[in-house]
Order: structure tokens, then C-alpha cells, then sequence
């Protein structure tokens, strides 16, 4: 036994001085300037100007909103070349603080992820009013006045019922059962739009295409974003009611749906917030569509606007006119020509405003 | 009163001899008390901490490449990694001398108060608890409860300053009271093991808060985003060093109820009623305690200091309640207590210790650009060796005290 750990012992350390015998590297001061130079006039020129971002206790690699505003931010950072700050928060009492440090590291804009941070980020920009910020799904707007509670916050918000609308009607237009289901994460208003538009993209068929399709779920929540088990049940629950297309709201929760849809086999799932045949390889062959919300985008547009044309703090909405919102591609063989036509129109309604893609209250 | 019923392993020993008092016996009774125990835990965790950063750090990895070259490189890349970290976390959790203004220099200590602030609170409770043989692991539940009822205090009740905070406050002990009550009057009656029921208890806590901020009482008028109104100014805790730091005066009050918690134990009759019945519950009963009333009055008190805890995020920092208001803080607060060997004085410098490291957390981000998981690591590492003194004790070879050596004999 004591040999077997000795000559254990042995092997792991030669092992480590084989790893450790390399050549040291050549002073690079002299020899590779000129190689560096060219180099870098090929990446982005660097701006003086540091973008920031405070996540919610979701994290950065959420696989949802946090992570998707954190594309945005790394997309900035190499095209633009501004210098990029991060701070996660584990938990509220994080949110104040991480601001702080933001701010006293420097930073010129300053974007916060998701409606918890909406207090913190107000308190921050009345006490930095030189500092610009930007909040993401939230209207900054903490006593409900109908105005923006800072003058330095740019909310970004996406109309995300246009998007899902057009999923709604395309699931009701291909749905065999004549049921389809949804369901969210938590009842908030950055999940519900979805789940509306998306009732009222099937409402809007029945009435015009003469269909009688039904949607589960208007008031089904898992209760959280982390349960995927939940979402395996759930969407279950609808197979079992006969459904056959689910659109699941709540993050990765989402998964779960996806792999209770895979076992079924005859059902379809659709993607939300980014295209889930990218984001969920694994599932590509059974996800309809995807809702996209293209949240890295209004990151990216935002530094950018500031960086290049100053900061403005007019409101960013994300719709189908800017492309903020959209559908992505849907699966092959599921959606007739006729009907892409049809949804073509509908875009264009919704864009000039004929048609209302959520239900009235 | 005999001294043998109250004395537990891992507490104070007993005096030693007065005729001993040469410099042997002075040392032995330096390590033999576990606050020594605790500091070489702290040491070991952050030493092993630092390893793990080395570890993981590229520079070092690149620079381990051709260590037989010029090793000189990779100790310079490791001594760069660790001075990073541990400068990252001074410069957030004491002192931060880039700031050119004496208030920026002491804020990350102010800041380390105010994250201590919940944390002695509910370690405060949980020792308690432990001291009185219960395992509560319901200061999560406890915690968001009391913070709901001062919360629905403070933004739907109006009242004037002091009354209105000294309602909200209290609101906040008695929601945390009502928490501890049931799995105490659980235990006394019928048996049931507190460990599961305030574990379950969490539960039905925080889908209570989610299912209440659905209701438009705990919402603020035609909003549907789950987080209650800000509470009124007059239920806030004021600030005690004016409002360039966060440090409010829910702080003073925490002390304040570590001084109580240290009187209630160690010289009310309650309080010995609380540590017998711990110490050994049939004897307690023979001797004519009523341990029932005792362990209900435990989990009480203990809630009611969990409560309290609420009252730091929703009378102070946030001030307002979200369904993730007690964050971790239930948690945290097991390992402040531990570490603290459920002693109040040891749970206030354990909290500090924790608040630190969590204060440290954005600066390691930004400054450093560390990720904050490093903060848990330390904190996991910490309770590892706190769970094992005599790992500590083979690891620096301090002597076994004399009271743990008759136990083994």
C-alpha cells in the first residue's frame, strides 16, 4: 500500500517536472514589436471608455438575460474596443455595493440586468448623476409616476408580445391536436408579455383563419428559473391534455420542457429569448421556432450610441420594426408557405400598429 | 449549581490550577481554548485558498511551463495571484488607500458592518440554539418571515419616525418568533425533529413570500413585478455615519442584542435552563426544569433574533422584500455561529469576519476582476476546518486540551 503511494508520488512529480521543462519564453520587448503593431490596428481601436455591468444573483452564465447582455458587452469590447467591467451579484444586498465599486472603478456607462436591480440603480444614478446607466427590462421608474426616477437611465424594454404573437399563430396554423401550452417562470412582466402575445397570436387565428385552437397554461408558473424538473412536469401534463406545441417562459426550466417534448416524440417546442437550436443544440430537431429577444443587441446599440453619438436616455424598446424582437426560422415542413405569407402580413400589421399582438386585459 | 453540567467539549475549560502560572501552563491554556483552534482554522482556510488561486491562475499555469528554465517567473506569477486576491479582498473589506478622502478609506469597513449586521443576528439565534441542544437550520425561513411582517409594517403602515421603526422592528421579531414557535412546540410535544421541520419549514416560507408578493396588498399599485413597495422612511433604520456610508443603526442594535444574548445565558436562570437542558436534557428534567417550556422558548427566541435579521435587508439596505430577500444569509448564519463556537462575543467577530468577505466580493470583481466564488471557498474551507479541531490541532500541533483527553480516557 505505502509503495503504491510512493511510486504514485513519483510518477506525479515527474510528470510535473516533464510539464515544467518547457523553454522560457524570449524577452518580447525588441523582437515582436513590429508583429504586435500590425496586429493591432487589425482588432478594434481602443476607445478611453469602460462599459460595465452588474448581473442579478442569476450570474452571467445563466443561459438566459444575464447572459445574453453579456454578449452584447463582450461584442462591445472586441468591435468597439472599449474596456469592460463586470460585477455578479449572489445576492441583493450585492446589488448596492457592486454599483459603488462600478463607479468608483471609473466606469462611464454602467448597465444593470433585470427589475430587482431597478432601486439600487436609481439610488446609484442620483447619487452619480456624471455616470450613465442603462437597465434592462425595467422602466426605471421605482414611484410609479410614469417617468424615468433618474436623469441618467436609459431603459431597454422589448415589446416581446409582437414576436410571440407571430409564434402563436404560426403553432395554432400547425399545431395537429389543436392544442398547444405555454407557460412561464414567475408571473412578472418581463415573462407574462410573452405568454400574451402568444395567446393572442392563436386568438387571432381562430378568429381570421377560422381555426379552433386552445392554449394550456395562461396561468401556469414553475414557481422559479432553476427547476427544471418542474418543467419536465408541467409540460408533461400538457402532452397528456393533448398538446403538441409548448412554448416555455421561464429560462432554463425551459430544458426540462424540452426534454419531456424529445421523449413524447410527436410534439414541437418553442425557444425564447435567443434560437434554442443554437443555444440547445441537443434539442435542435424538435424546437418550432424560437421568440427571440435580442437583448445582446440593445447592449451592443446602447455603448455604441454612447460611445459614438453620446448618451441619450430615451427609452430603447426592442420591437419587430427594429428587429430588437423577432421569430427565428421555423422548422422545416411545419409552416406552409400560405401561412409564412399570412404571418408576413401580420408583421407588417403589427408594425403599423392594426393590429393589437396582446389580449385585451 | 455544579459547574459539570453546563461545561460542553470544545467550550471554555475549567480554571486550571492557580499554582500553575508558569509559561507552560500559560501556553497550554492559550491553545487549549479554542479561540486559538479558530484563528488556525482561518489561517489554514486562507492559506489553502491562496494555493487554489495559484492554481488556477493562467499567468502561473504559462509561467509553471518552463518553471525549470526560469522558475523564478512562477513565483512571481503566484505571489501575483495571491496578492491580487487578498488585496483585492483588504482593499473592499478594511481599508482602501486609493481613495484620496479619508470617508473613502474607511467605507469598505463600514460596508463590512453593514453586511455583518444580519449575519450577528441570526448567528446570535442559532447559538442560542445550539447551546440548548436544538439544530435549527430554519433561520432562512425565520429570517423571511420576520422580514415580511416589518416589511408589510413598513410601507403599509404610517406612522412617525421612532414608533413606526420601533413597530417595524418588532414586527420583524415577532414574525421571526411565530417561525421558531412552530417547529419549538413541534419538538415539545410531539417529538418532531426540529432538524426536518425548519428545513421544511424554508420552504413554506419562501413560497409563502412568493405566493404573498401575487397579492396587491404586498405589491405596489398596478405593478405585477414580485417585489413589495419601499417601506417608509420613517420605519427605515437612520444611517449612523450620515449618508455617505450604508451603515445603519440596525448595527447598534445587533451589538446590542449580543449584549443581551451574553446576559441571558450566562446570568439569567433562563438562560442556564436553556444550557442544561442542552448539556443533557433527563438530567435538567430530574432536576425539576420544565424542558418543554424550555425548548419551545429556545426556538422562539432564536426566531425572534433570526426576524431580526430581516429587519437589516428590509428596514435597512433594500427596503423592500423580494422573494430573495434572505439570500443566503440563513445559511451564512449556521457558519457564523459555528465559527463563533455559539458564543455571542465569538458570533459578533465571526459575522464581521463573513461580512468582510462578502464586502469584498464587488471589488474583487472590479478591481481584481476576480469571480466572487473565492469569497465561498474561503468560507467553505473555514467551516471544513472548524468541523475538525483536531485536524487543526495535528496540523500546528497544538496540545489536545485536558477536558477532550478525560472524554477520550
Amino acid at each position: 500500500m505505502r509503495n503504491s503511494i510512493r511510486i504514485g508520488a513519483v510518477a506525479a512529480a515527474s510528470a510535473l517536472v516533464l510539464a515544467a521543462c518547457g523553454s522560457a519564453p524570449e524577452d518580447e520587448t525588441t523582437t515582436t514589436d513590429s508583429t504586435s503593431g500590425t496586429e493591432n490596428t487589425a482588432a478594434a481601436e481602443s476607445v478611453d471608455f469602460k462599459a460595465c455591468m452588474v448581473s442579478d444573483s442569476g450570474g452571467f452564465d445563466d443561459k438566459s438575460f444575464n447572459q445574453s447582455a453579456f454578449e452584447g458587452l463582450e461584442r462591445a469590447e472586441s468591435e468597439l474596443g472599449v474596456e469592460i467591467v463586470t460585477a455578479e451579484s449572489t445576492s441583493e444586498s450585492d446589488f448596492g455595493p457592486n454599483l459603488e465599486a462600478q463607479v468608483a472603478a471609473g466606469c462611464d456607462l454602467i448597465i444593470t440586468v433585470g427589475f430587482l436591480l431597478s432601486q439600487a440603480t436609481v439610488d446609484s444614478a442620483l447619487e452619480n448623476p456624471d455616470v450613465h446607466y442603462a437597465i434592462i427590462d425595467d422602466l426605471a421608474d421605482n414611484d410609479f409616476d410614469g417617468t424615468i426616477d433618474a436623469p441618467n437611465i436609459k431603459p431597454i424594454t422589448f415589446e416581446t408580445d409582437e414576436a410571440a404573437f407571430l409564434a402563436g399563430y404560426a403553432a395554432a396554423s400547425a399545431t395537429g391536436s389543436g392544442t398547444v401550452g405555454t407557460f412561464g417562470g414567475l408571473e412578472i412582466p418581463s415573462v407574462t408579455i410573452f405568454m400574451n402575445g402568444y395567446a393572442a397570436g392563436v386568438e387571432y387565428y381562430n378568429e381570421n383563419a377560422g381555426g379552433d385552437v386552445q392554449v394550456l397554461g395562461l396561468d401556469s408558473f414553475s414557481g422559479g428559473f432553476e427547476d427544471q424538473t418542474q418543467g419536465q412536469n408541467i409540460t408533461q401534463g400538457f402532452l397528456d391534455q393533448g398538446a403538441d406545441i409548448v412554448m416555455p417562459v421561464a429560462g432554463p426550466v425551459g430544458l426540462g420542457a424540452a426534454s419531456a417534448i424529445q421523449s413524447a416524440g410527436d410534439a414541437w417546442l418553442i425557444g425564447v429569448d435567443s434560437d434554442w437550436t443554437q443555444t440547445a443544440p441537443d434539442y435542435a430537431d424538435i424546437v418550432f421556432t424560437s421568440v427571440l429577444k435580442n437583448i445582446a443587441n440593445s447592449v451592443f446599440d446602447t455603448i455604441d450610441e454612447t460611445v459614438n453619438s453620446g448618451f441619450s436616455t430615451d427609452p430603447y424598446l426592442g420591437t419587430l420594426e427594429n428587429e430588437g424582437v423577432g421569430v427565428s426560422d421555423f422548422a422545416d415542413g411545419t409552416v406552409s408557405d400560405e401561412v409564412l405569407a399570412e404571418l408576413d402580413t401580420i408583421r407588417e400589421g403589427i408594425i403599423a400598429g392594426d393590429i393589437e399582438p396582446s389580449l385585451a386585459e | 449549581m455544579s459547574e459539570q453540567v453546563v461545561t460542553q467539549p470544545g467550550g471554555e475549560s475549567p480554571a486550571p490550577d492557580e499554582d500553575r502560572r508558569d509559561w507552560a501552563g500559560t501556553w497550554r491554556q492559550i491553545t487549549e481554548s479554542s479561540g486559538l483552534v479558530v484563528a488556525m482554522a482561518i489561517f489554514a482556510a486562507l492559506v489553502i485558498a491562496g494555493l487554489l488561486v495559484i492554481l488556477v491562475d493562467p499567468d502561473v499555469q504559462e509561467a509553471a511551463g518552463y518553471f525549470f528554465s526560469r522558475p523564478g517567473d512562477t513565483f512571481a506569477a503566484a505571489w501575483e495571484a495571491v496578492s491580487s486576491v487578498y488585496g483585492a479582498i483588504f482593499q473592499g473589506a478594511v481599508l482602501n488607500f486609493d481613495s484620496s478622502t479619508f470617508a473613502g478609506t474607511i467605507k469598505p469597513f463600514t460596508q463590512t458592518l453593514t453586511m455583518a449586521t444580519p449575519l450577528i443576528f441570526a448567528g446570535l439565534g442559532l447559538g442560542i440554539g445550539f447551546r440548548a441542544g436544538m439544530f435549527n437550520i430554519g433561520a432562512q425561513g425565520q429570517l423571511l418571515i420576520g422580514a415580511t411582517v416589518g416589511a408589510y409594517i413598513g410601507f403599509a403602515w404610517h406612522l412617525p419616525f421612532p414608533l413606526h421603526l420601533a413597530l417595524a422592528v418588532l414586527g420583524t421579531a415577532v414574525g421571526g418568533a411565530l417561525w421558531g414557535f412552530i417547529p419549538g412546540i413541534l419538538k415539545a410535544k410531539t417529538g418532531a425533529h426540529e432538524v426536518i421541520v425548519t428545513i421544511m419549514l424554508n420552504y413554506v416560507a419562501l413560497n409563502l413570500v412568493a405566493y404573498l408578493l401575487t397579492l396587491e396588498a404586498f405589491l405596489p399599485p398596478g405593478q405585477t413585478n414580485p417585489k413589495s413597495p419601499i417601506v417608509d422612511e420613517s420605519a427605515q433604520y437612520p444611517l449612523l455615519l450620515g449618508s455617505q456610508f450604508n451603515l445603519h443603526w440596525g448595527f447598534i442594535l445587533a451589538l446590542l442584542c449580543a449584549w443581551g444574548v451574553w446576559w441571558l445565558m450566562e446570568r439569567s436562570t433562563l438562560g442556564f435552563e436553556f444550557r442544561a437542558a442542552g448539556a443533557n436534557a433527563r438530567a435538567a428534567r430530574t432536576a425539576g426544569m420544565n424542558v418543554t417550556k424550555t425548548t419551545i422558548l429556545v426556538m422562539v427566541v432564536a426566531g425572534a433574533l433570526a426576524g431580526l435579521a430581516g429587519s437589516a435587508p428590509v428596514l435597512g439596505t433594500e427596503k423592500a422584500l423580494t422573494d430573495q430577500t434572505a439570500g443566503s444569509l440563513g445559511f451564512d448564519a449556521i457558519t457564523v455561529a459555528l465559527l463563533g463556537r455559539s458564543r455571542p462575543l465569538g458570533t459578533v467577530f465571526a459575522a464581521i469576519l463573513f461580512g468582510g468577505l462578502q464586502a469584498a466580493g464587488p471589488t474583487l470583481q472590479t478591481v481584481a476582476g476576480l469571480r466572487p466564488d473565492i469569497v465561498y471557498v474561503i468560507q467553505a474551507l473555514v467551516v471544513l476546518f472548524i468541523a475538525a479541531p483536531p485536524l487543526v490541532r495535528t496540523m500546528f500541533r497544538l496540545p489536545v486540551p485536558a477536558h477532550e483527553k478525560e472524554v477520550a480516557a
